[in-house]
């Protein structure tokens, strides 16, 4: 199956930018469905991004992030084909992660 | 008696003149390209410096900040996962082995911008989700919603084929085509729901730099754009994040008038 993180990051002398988009529900657990029932709470609580082993940008996240959520950073470092980590956490204890070269 | 009885064939005349007189007033107004005309001018006017081709891109059109950050996402689009939804769904073949390609000219691919479309054998406005939905029912499977999620992604995914192709909506001179234009212009002027808008409140009285420019001034120089596959679209002015397909779907079932406005 498909990853759900896209992530796409470029590196312009001494920083890299990084654009990421996530799949996710993200659902606050305020809305209430078409029969009037509450949807359960399922959002992402922790996103990070972790370049040569160590973590530039840490999330801690809420219901009140929308769906689909799209980061963008930048930070000080990071050459062109090097690995860049993303994995986040949800509030079910559900997880993914994937790698991008920095470009 | 003969005063009262005169009074009755008098009174029965002035009915029967104001009567008369209704249908030849309707017939003659309905005019789809002098409406087109006033629509542009109305839009032209109001924002003198948006070239034509601009008007399509609505608020990203008119603010520098808005555009940037607009391009920007373009390469990251949240409606992206539609779209792959979207074609997934239209590549997988019914249980009966056929496809939604055996139902569409050019197999479906840049096809959108026909529909709605004018269907003289039948005298019917035909939408892209009607005709989705036939094909849908026709090779036994079960339609879809119009406003839930698998038609947004069908349709936003056709329409992405499109991209860049400026809508081409024909409105035939049929009576029934002028019938149902009509229509669908009575539709967009009437204010109704709680809020007691129009379509017109937002999209012809108060369009600014914040929203609802995504009208088509002219059906045929106005590009299908980005917005197209916006769903859903979190940064509209509609209450429901999700409202914008909705709106898209109301909208395309409403008669031709539909094709001055684009569908939005």
């Amino acid at each position: 199956m498909a990853s759900t993180i896209r992530v796409r990051a470029t590196s312009t002398g001494d920083t890299t930018e990084v654009q990421a988009l996530i799949q996710h529900p993200m659902d606050s657990g305020f809305v209430k469905d078409a029969q009037g029932a509450i949807i359960p709470p399922h959002f992402i609580q922790e996103l990070t991004f972790e370049y040569d082993g160590k973590a530039v940008f840490v999330a801690d996240w809420g219901g009140g992030i929308s769906k689909d959520p799209y980061v963008k950073f930048a930070f000080k470092g990071g050459k062109k084909g090097d690995d860049l980590k993303v994995s986040w956490v949800d509030n079910k204890g559900a997880t993914d992660t994937t790698t991008a070269k920095i470009q | 008696m003969s005063a009262r009885f005169a009074i009755h064939v008098a009174s029965a005349a002035l009915a029967l003149l104001t009567f008369a007189s209704l249908p030849a007033n309707a017939a003659d107004t309905v005019d789809p390209a002098a409406d087109a005309k006033v629509f542009k001018k109305f839009f032209t006017d109001k924002f003198p410096k948006l070239g034509l081709e601009d008007f399509v891109n609505g608020p990203y059109s008119m603010n520098e900040d808005l555009h940037k950050q607009w391009e920007e996402k373009e390469q990251f689009p949240p409606y992206e996962f539609s779209l792959e939804a979207g074609k997934e769904m239209f590549s997988k073949p019914f249980k009966n082995g056929k496809s939604y390609e055996d139902c569409f000219p050019n197999k479906g691919i840049g096809v959108r911008q026909n529909y709605p479309y004018f269907d003289e054998k039948e005298g019917k406005v035909v939408t892209l989700e009607l005709a989705l939905n036939r094909c849908r029912e026709a090779n036994g499977e079960a339609p879809f919603s119009y406003v839930k999620d698998d038609m947004a992604a069908l349709t936003a995914y056709m329409a992405f084929t499109s991209r860049g192709k400026p809508m081409d909506i024909k409105i035939p001179g049929d009576p029934r085509a002028l019938e149902a234009y009509q229509k669908g212009k009575e539709y967009f002027y009437t204010r109704r729901g709680q809020l007691n808008f129009s379509c017109a409140t937002c999209h012809i009285q108060s369009p600014s730099i914040r929203r609802t420019m995504n009208i088509a001034i002219s059906n045929i120089t106005c590009p299908m754009s980005a917005t197209d596959c916006r769903f859903p679209a979190r940064e509209r002015g509609h209450e429901d994040r999700d409202a914008q397909v909705y709106l898209r779907r109301d909208a395309s079932g409403h008669g031709c008038y539909v094709g001055i406005g684009r569908e939005h």
